[in-house]
Parts: structure tokens; C-alpha cells; sequence
């Protein structure tokens, strides 16, 4: 039998609430510190105890570490989901189970390992009996490890981490490992081809989730304020903050520049999240779709009143028991209108462990230099699931608070300023803060009807003004938002267009096209809305562009082609949403389906031409006044986009 | 602010935070004539003018509603926030944070924080924010044009409306349940007493529940409506004469004179609210007693105002988060941004 090193995945399925987690990150781990490329994805249930769960993990020398759906190992420890589990193993791959499960093997073309995982851990001596299905856990990573060739030193490491040092536990843990790999060594012949052999490709890499990051990105971009409510899977961000500032933000006497506040729901949130911006605070609030959903008459709210804030939307499948737990991208085009009457929203786009840290920061940037509200939406694989990484940077370019006035501003303005006067001409106005002790520093906060100087109008011609302006602004934004990424091939024939937890996925199809099928592909991340100039071009570049996401109805392509409608032709989307983290099985069956062949120079010439005739009837306003507005704008204020 | 001295021409005219009546004062209404929103306002620029309260060391928030415009029609010079039906707690919540040495002073109507905001309403409470909480008690919608609230009396009869089937709200009675430490009921219709009770109410450290029935001539003022000038008139029961004693007076009072009738609630700065009871020696501090007195006001059909219930002793929500001394809105990216060593730390405690 051929050896298989550094490829493979496992599937460990167990009980929601068995405490397996522990087990699962020991091996996710473990495998990391051996230097080999990894990811692991917990797949669970809205539940806690009980129902199936599955953690996933795939080792890939060549990085690609996207969800597989190949199941090459699986451990089957659920009786609940043993059928399904025993079923899904690859054939030629490998079936460990807990012996007590007495259900019929049905398979021949996998290679089986029964666990006596209850017995290995009655006959421990120091686990102490109300322990035992807890470390009993950890049985099968000693069985799986021995039978893998997994670093023991690297086990230890791992287990270090997690219990934060504390010998008992990590002894206690360490010990029914070695019995069940002593078990294994005796009692199991190897019969799969799957090995582990160390590597050194995830050097000075750390491993962290998305939340966790969001939030000390948050704290170093100066997060003052933050109101939360709790809801799977953006609580562990608030969470976070909380676990986090208490350590990068003390204080000497032990007094506090932040305050984190759990409302009595999103709406609540978000409210204290406007008045705390509205006074001056860099403020925040982190929820998923459901709550974003009650946040919508605020968040327009806070685009008209023009108050900077950041939202953080982990999406979820959603609304109430849908599959709550489930990984979505879903919530872009609500995000984009949310509010009503007319509104677009300032959208960022992270795709990976870094960009939730460095978004966490500039956020804030943008939020205060274009005083609207900033949605950053992450979803549920990044903000849970650890991911490698690498190590978070500190923040490059010094905070931008933004147009503020204070008293000596105004004293030099002779108090001659309009909360909502338009001095630079690039849509964004200039704006004081409570607690401004100048007599003409205050103004009156209302949503729509207010004319330049915030005095109450309805008055249709300075409505309309305010409007266009709020559009301009708008647009204007693109200076200050992160470019896309790009990941090129040379001889590209195609474009791949995609954002966020997407990309591993994205990057192994564009590998198998290019192997498998002579597509060879440029695929650009997007990384906000609004669009940068560099998505334009992009698209003007290719025949087909392929527009890839984790939803039903292609909702960002639907944006796209809003946005551009002279190349909405060549926009083709690839749109998919099982709940489950992408894979690169559907990104590239969903490309090669629509994807077409150019047959001959006629045939290429005569589309290039019709997209032509499309571009030259619909020139769209709004692209022409961003453009003329933005060469006004000052470029030394940009916030530069770091590029990969 | 510079003291007015004795022989300034205009001191006549000018508070002790050398500013004039008119610096108080906002744009002018739009409300109806006759609005009871209309006196509050009046009542608030005179207790603030009164005070010697600077107009920017306060905030104005309110909701929606005719009485959640009245912020625009006083205090030109304070920073205010016209938010969403029913959210003004939260937007107050946050932005208090800013600066936690400012003072809320908000307008709610009945609808807004008995109906859509009544979620928000008792979180406020029970959360202690800093702030005068006014609700403009009317039993009606007034800007939507005379719909029944949650605090019409069961059977009142409406144009267009017919009569209410359920029954009503009391505001004073949630405030209690929400262990609110500030709460007061008044009427419009007595503008002496809600001047001195929103002045007791602006010098209480924490939230200050002002429940003030004030009647909307436009939609539910006929004589036998419970929110209506008439109905107020001859019902009101005060359970005592409210007045407010400023902390810089306090050696002046002849305590002796009135024994027995006078109650003095001391509050956090120092100042004095002296009660003098009218019918019953009501001690405001007793839990109890609020509940009884409203209760008994129920079944009377009487309308007790008057300061319910006040407790001095609880920590304001700013407070309870022992904050830094410098305002949150005036730090900088040296006090907010760890320094660049913390990076390794943070990036140490990942795996
Ligand atoms: C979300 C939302 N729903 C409904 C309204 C319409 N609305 C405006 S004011 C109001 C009622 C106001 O009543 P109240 O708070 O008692 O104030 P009043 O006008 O009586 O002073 C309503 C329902 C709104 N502005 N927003
Ligand atoms: S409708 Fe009623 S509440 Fe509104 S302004 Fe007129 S009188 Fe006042
Ligand atoms: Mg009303």
C-alpha cells in the first residue's frame, strides 16, 4: 500500500456536549505544532447536549486546508450517527469506533478499528471515576496518534496550552493518551495509508478564531465602548473584549477607559452603541443576522444622523430555529440596503484570521473618518473555528478620528460651522462632541430632516441635497477601504470573484481548473463595499468572471451588477449554501457548469462586442460624480490597504 | 463662568452661571396652544435657569412623539438627540458614557415608554443611568392623531377610537418594580410643583422618573378623561408641597418652624428637598408607602403627585464602571492604543 503523508482529513463524530472538544483542538493542535498546514471546523448542532456533531480536520502539505469532503479517516463515537458515520468513510480509508457501539459493519473496503475506549479508561488508576468520559475523550487521540504517527511532545504541548499549565490536568490527560496508544501499539495492525511526518510550513504561525481576533484588533484600534447581546456565533466576540481589555488596557489605579455593557437586546445594542459614537466614543457592537435584523431602524438611524460605529455581523444561518449553528454569507444584500428609504452601507469584508484583527482596528478609521456606520461581516467558520495564522501586526498608521471640532476648532471657525455643511466637498462633514464647551458647539440630532446646520426641515430641495451628498459620501468611502487580494495565474483566461471565509476553498479549485481541467484563473478577493477601483478594472479584464459565494441567490453578484451593469453580462454566478464551511468540490463543479469554452476568435470577438453595446447604453450616475468627487479628496488621509 | 457681580447693570437678569434666561431657552414650539408639553418645557428652562446649570454640561435626548420634539424648544445650547420611538434609553445609555460628569434630561411620551419603549424604559431603570426622565403623560398618541396608549384608563371614550377595552399602565408603578431611585408624578396643570420636583429630580444622582400628566387639548381633554386639565384640577391629591433647597442655602432654613410637617430628603450634592406633607406624614424613602399611596390613589380616583419614592443611596451606572477621571470622549490614542510590546504578548497567548 502507497503511503499517504500530510493529506488526508478526519471526522470525529460525536454528541453535542460529549467533551470532545478538548480531544478535537488536542489533535488540531498537535498537528499544527508538527509543522503541517491544518484546519479544523467544528460542525454542531443548536444544542447543547445530545444531538450529532462533527469536527472536521484536514492536514495538507500544499496548504490546502479548505473543508474536504472526502472523509479519508473518520472516528465514529456517536451511536446516534454511527450508520451515516460508517457510510461516509472514503473507500480505502480508515473507521475507528467505540467498541461499546454494537451496531453492524457493514463496509469491507475500509480498514476498521474497534476502540475499547470504556475499559482502556476504567482500568486507569488515576482517573477518578466521574472523570472517566471526559478523559475518556482522550483515548481515541492516543489510539489515532499512535496509529498516525502523531508527535507525542507535540500532544503535550498542545495539552499545556489548554489547561494553561496546570500539571494535574495535563497529566491526568496525558496519561490515558499514552494508554491508548500503549493499547494501540499492542492491539491494532495498521491497515490504511495515512501518516503524519513532520513538516515545517506552519513556522511562526500562531493559531486563533475570528472573534477572538476581531476583538484584540478591536482593542487595539481603541475600542472605548462596546454593547452586545448574547447570540451564537458572535457572543465569544463580546466575550472576548471582555477576557481581553482588562489585560491591554490596565490602569495603574485599576480604573477603567472602557466600558463593555450586555443589553437587553440587539436593539438596546445598538442603540447604546449610536449614543456612545454620537459622543465622541469609538463604539461597537457584535451580533449575527437575526439580531442585525432588529438593529435596522437604528443603523439607518445612524447612516442619516451620520454617527460612526462599528457592527460586527457573524453570520448564521437564521432566523429563530433555522440552523443557527450553521456557516453562512447571507446577510450581504440586508446589509448593504439595511435602514429604509434609501441607504448604502459601508461594508468590510475579512476573509482570514489577520484581516478580523486588522479590520478590528481600521474600522474604527473609517468609521470616524466617514462618520457612518461600518459593517464587518465575518460568519461563523472564521469567528468560531481556529484557523492558522499569521501573527497579528501592530496597527501601521496612527488612529484617524476623523472631522471633529473642538472648542479652540470653533474658536478659530469663529463658531461658523454646520454640523451637516458640506466644507471640503467630499461628502463628509465636520462634526463636535458632547461635552464641547464652545456656546455653538451644540447641535440637535435627527434622523433625515435636518438641513446643513442640523436645524429641522422638511424642505424637498435641501432633502435632496442632503441625499446626493449622503450618496457622494458614500462613494467617497472607497479611498479609505481595503483593496482587494489578489491570487493571479499566469495565462488566466477567466476571473474568479469571491469574499471572505471562501478563499481556501477558492485557491484549491483554482488549483484543480488549472491541473485538472487547463483553466487557469485570477481570483480577486474583495475586501469592502463600496467597490474599489480595482474590482472595475477586474472586471472590464475578463470574459467570464465567475462570482463565488455561500448563499442561494448570488448576493453579492446581484450587487455587482447593480453596481455595473455595462459588464453584468460576463457575471456569472456560483452561489452555494449548505451550511457547511466551502469546499472546493462545489466551487469548481459550480464554475466548470457555467463556464464556456471561447471556441473561436468569431465567437469571442462578437461577446466582446455585445458587452460593449451593453456598457455604452447604461453609464451609471453614481460611479461618475464618486469619480469626480474623489479626485478632490485628499489622498494623504488613506488609509492604506495592505496587500498579500 | 464668571460670577455676576452686585453692580453689573443686567444682574437682575443673570444666574450665578452669569447666563440670562434666554440662554436656555430653544426654538420656538410647534406644538399646540395649550399643549401641557408646552408648560413642561417652560418649567424646565426655568428650573435650569434657576439652578445655574450650564447648558453644555448637560445632554437633551428624547424618542418620538409631539412630547419627544419638545428638546428642540429649549436649551439651544445643549447637545440633543432626537432618536427612534420607544429607544431613547439606549441612545441616553451609550452616549452617557462620552463624559460621565454630564447629565441626562430627556422627554418621553406615554407611548413611547409605555408601549414600543416600555423594554427599554425599565432597563434604564434598573440600570441607574444618570438622567432625568421625564414622560409627558397625555393618554394618547398625540402625533398620530389621538390613538388610545397604554396609560388611558379602561372605557375612556376617543373620537374615532370608541372606547378602551383594557386597562392602563401606570408609569409610577413600573418605575417602583424597576427599582427606579428617583420617582415623581406631577400635572402639567401645576407648574409650581414641577418646576421644584424637576429641580429635586436634576440633583439626584441617577435615573430620576418624572411622570407628569400633561394634557393634549387637541385629542383627550374632554372634562371626564383622566389626563385632561379638568379632570386633573379636581382630582390632584399632592402629598405634600415640594421645594427645592440649593446646596449653598442649606444654613439659611429655619428647620425649627416647621417640625413634624417638614421632610428633607438630602441628596447627592448636597442639596436639600424639603417636603412638607400636606395630608399624612408621607416618607418618601419607604417603599412601601409609594405603593400604598398609589394604590389607595387608584381606588380613590385621586391624582397623587408629588416625590414617591427616592432612594440616594445606589451608584449611578457611569459610576458603578469606575471610569477614569478624564471624560472618555477626551482620550487620545496615547491612553487607547497598547503599546507596540503588547503585541507579542497578545500574539504569545495564541497557540
Ligand atoms: C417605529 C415607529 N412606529 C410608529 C411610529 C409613529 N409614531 C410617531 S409618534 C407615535 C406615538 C407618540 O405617542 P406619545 O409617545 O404618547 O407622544 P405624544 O405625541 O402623545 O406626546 C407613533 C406611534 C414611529 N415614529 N416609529
Ligand atoms: S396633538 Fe396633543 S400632544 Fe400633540 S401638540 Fe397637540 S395638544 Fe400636544
Ligand atoms: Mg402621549
Amino acid at each position: 500500500m502507497n503511503k499517504i503523508v500530510n493529506d488526508f482529513s478526519i471526522i470525529i463524530g460525536t454528541k453535542n456536549g460529549s467533551g470532545s472538544s478538548t480531544a478535537n483542538n488536542t489533535i488540531l493542535r498537535s498537528i499544527f505544532k508538527m509543522g503541517i498546514p491544518v484546519s479544523g471546523k467544528n460542525l454542531f448542532p443548536s444544542n447543547i447536549q445530545g444531538l450529532p456533531t462533527w469536527y472536521t480536520i484536514r492536514a495538507n502539505k500544499n496548504g490546502f486546508i479548505a473543508r474536504s469532503d472526502h472523509n479519508d479517516i473518520v472516528i465514529a463515537l456517536n451511536p446516534d450517527s454511527f450508520t451515516k458515520d460508517l457510510a461516509s468513510v472514503r473507500a480505502g480509508g480508515a473507521f475507528f469506533y467505540a467498541d461499546d457501539i454494537k451496531q453492524p459493519i457493514t463496509r469491507v473496503d475500509v480498514a476498521i478499528y474497534p476502540m475499547p475506549i470504556k475499559a482502556i479508561i476504567r482500568n486507569d488508576p488515576n482517573v477518578p471515576s466521574d472523570f472517566r468520559d471526559l478523559v475518556g475523550n482522550m483515548v481515541y487521540v492516543g489510539i489515532l496518534a499512535h496509529m498516525i504517527n502523531m508527535d507525542v511532545e507535540k500532544i503535550n504541548a498542545a495539552l499545556t496550552f489548554h489547561f494553561k499549565g496546570k500539571q494535574k490536568p495535563i497529566d491526568m490527560n496525558m496519561n490515558a493518551i499514552k494508554a491508548g496508544a500503549e493499547w494501540a501499539k499492542t492491539n491494532l495492525e495498521k491497515k490504511d495509508p495515512f501518516y503524519l511526518e513532520a513538516m515545517n510550513k506552519t513556522d511562526g504561525l500562531i493559531m486563533a478564531d475570528g472573534n477572538t481576533a476581531a476583538a484584540i484588533g478591536s482593542i487595539f484600534g481603541g475600542v472605548q465602548f462596546a454593547a452586545w447581546y448574547p447570540i451564537t456565533p458572535a457572543s465569544s466576540l463580546a466575550e472576548s473584549l471582555v477576557d481581553y481589555l482588562p489585560i491591554l488596557r490596565k490602569q495603574e489605579d485599576g480604573k477603567k477607559n472602557y466600558a463593555v455593557i450586555q443589553a437587553e437586546d440587539e436593539l438596546a445594542a445598538l442603540g447604546m452603541t449610536i449614543g456612545a459614537g454620537w459622543s465622541g466614543l469609538r463604539a461597537m457592537t457584535s451580533t449575527s443576522g437575526p439580531g442585525l435584523s432588529l438593529m435596522t431602524e437604528f443603523a439607518g438611524l445612524a447612516y442619516y444622523a451620520e454617527t460612526p460605529v462599528v457592527i460586527w455581523d457573524v453570520q448564521r444561518i437564521g432566523p429563530s430555529t433555522g440552523l443557527p449553528t450553521r456557516t453562512s454569507q447571507g446577510d450581504l444584500s440586508f446589509t448593504y440596503h439595511i435602514g429604509h428609504g434609501d441607504s448604502h452601507s459601508v461594508i468590510l469584508l475579512p476573509g482570514d484570521i489577520t484581516e478580523c484583527f486588522d479590520f478590528g482596528w481600521q474600522s474604527f478609521d473609517i468609521a470616524e473618518r466617514v462618520q457612518t456606520p461600518i459593517f464587518v461581516l465575518s460568519d461563523l467558520d472564521m469567528g468560531m473555528n481556529q484557523w492558522m495564522s499569521k501573527p497579528f501586526e501592530y496597527p501601521e498608521t496612527p488612529m484617524d478620528r476623523g472631522k471633529v471640532l473642538w472648542e479652540k476648532d470653533l474658536d478659530e471657525l469663529k463658531g461658523n460651522w454646520g454640523r451637516y455643511l458640506d466644507k471640503d466637498g467630499d461628502g463628509i462633514p465636520y462634526r463636535t462632541i458632547p461635552g464641547n464647551k464652545h456656546p455653538a458647539s451644540a447641535y440637535f440630532t435627527r434622523g433625515t430632516g435636518h438641513d446643513e446646520y442640523a436645524k429641522y426641515t422638511e424642505d424637498s430641495s435641501v432633502y435632496i441635497k442632503n441625499m446626493e451628498r449622503l450618496k457622494e459620501k458614500h462613494y467617497n468611502a472607497k479611498q479609505f477601504v481595503p483593496a482587494p487580494v489578489f491570487h493571479s495565474m499566469k495565462g488566466a483566461t477567466i476571473g474568479i470573484l469571491a469574499f471572505g471565509s471562501t478563499e481556501a476553498a477558492i485557491l484549491e479549485a483554482q488549483h484543480q481548473l488549472a491541473n485538472e481541467h487547463g483553466i487557469k484563473s485570477d481570483f480577486m478577493r474583495v475586501r469592502a463595499i463600496p467597490f474599489t477601483d480595482e474590482v472595475e478594472k477586474f472586471l472590464a479584464k475578463y470574459d467570464q468572471i465567475f462570482v463565488v459565494e455561500m448563499n442561494r441567490d448570488g448576493q453579492i453578484d446581484i450587487i455587482l451588477k447593480g453596481e455595473y451593469p455595462q459588464y453584468s453580462m460576463k457575471l456569472k454566478s456560483v452561489a452555494y449554501h449548505d451550511g457547511l464551511p466551502a469546499a472546493a468540490t462545489w466551487v469548481r463543479e459550480g464554475i466548470l457548469a457555467k463556464y464556456v469554452k471561447a471556441k473561436s476568435k468569431d465567437e469571442s470577438g462578437k461577446m466582446k462586442a455585445e458587452v460593449k453595446k451593453s456598457a455604452g447604453k447604461k453609464k451609471v450616475a453614481p460611479k461618475a460624480s464618486a469619480k469626480k468627487t474623489l479626485t478632490k479628496a485628499k489622498a494623504s488621509s488613506k488609509a492604506k490597504a495592505k496587500r498579500k | 463662568m464668571t460670577e455676576a457681580l452686585p453692580m453689573a447693570g443686567a444682574a437682575a437678569n443673570v444666574n450665578l452661571a452669569g447666563l440670562s434666561k434666554n440662554d436656555y431657552r430653544g426654538a420656538p414650539s410647534t406644538l399646540c396652544q395649550g399643549c401641557g408639553h408646552n408648560s413642561i418645557s417652560n418649567q424646565i428652562i426655568a428650573a435650569l435657569y434657576e439652578m445655574n446649570v450650564v447648558p453644555e454640561d448637560v445632554l437633551k435626548f428624547s424618542g418620538i412623539g409631539c412630547s419627544s420634539k419638545s428638546p428642540a424648544y429649549f436649551l439651544n445650547r445643549t447637545f440633543g438627540f432626537n432618536s427612534l420611538h420607544g429607544r431613547m434609553p439606549s441612545i441616553a445609555t451609550g452616549a452617557l458614557f462620552g463624559n460621565h460628569k454630564m447629565k441626562g434630561i430627556s422627554v418621553s411620551g406615554d407611548g413611547d415608554s409605555a408601549s414600543i419603549g416600555m423594554g427599554q424604559f425599565k432597563h434604564i431603570m434598573r440600570r441607574n443611568v444618570n438622567m432625568v426622565y421625564i414622560i409627558e403623560n397625555n393618554g394618547v398618541y398625540g402625533l398620530t392623531k389621538g390613538q388610545f396608549s397604554a396609560t388611558a384608563e379602561k372605557g375612556l371614550e376617543l373620537k374615532k377610537q370608541g372606547s378602551n377595552p383594557y386597562m392602563p399602565v401606570d408609569i409610577c408603578m413600573e418605575a417602583l418594580i424597576s427599582n427606579a431611585t428617583f420617582i415623581a408624578r406631577s400635572f402639567a396643570g401645576n407648574p409650581k410643583q414641577v418646576k421644584e420636583l424637576l429641580k429635586a429630580a436634576i440633583a439626584h444622582d441617577g435615573i430620576a422618573i418624572l411622570d407628569i400628566i400633561s394634557p393634549c387639548v387637541t385629542f383627550n381633554d374632554q372634562a371626564t378623561a383622566y389626563h385632561s386639565y379638568a379632570w386633573g384640577k379636581e382630582h390632584e391629591m399632592p402629598l405634600h408641597e415640594v421645594s427645592y433647597v440649593p446646596p449653598r442655602n442649606e444654613i439659611m432654613l429655619d428647620r425649627d418652624l416647621e417640625a413634624g410637617e417638614l421632610r428633607e430628603v438630602a441628596m447627592h450634592d448636597g442639596s436639600t428637598v424639603m417636603l412638607k406633607n400636606i395630608e399624612k406624614h408621607y416618607d418618601p424613602t419607604n417603599r412601601f408607602e409609594a405603593m400604598r399611596a398609589m394604590e389607595e390613589a387608584g381606588r380613590n380616583n385621586w391624582l397623587v403627585t408629588g416625590l414617591l419614592y427616592v432612594d440616594t443611596t445606589k451608584q449611578n451606572l457611569t459610576t458603578q464602571y469606575n471610569l477614569v477621571d478624564t471624560p472618555l470622549n477626551r482620550l487620545t490614542q496615547a491612553d487607547l492604543r497598547p503599546d507596540r510590546s503588547a503585541i507579542d504578548k497578545v500574539n504569545a497567548l495564541m497557540f
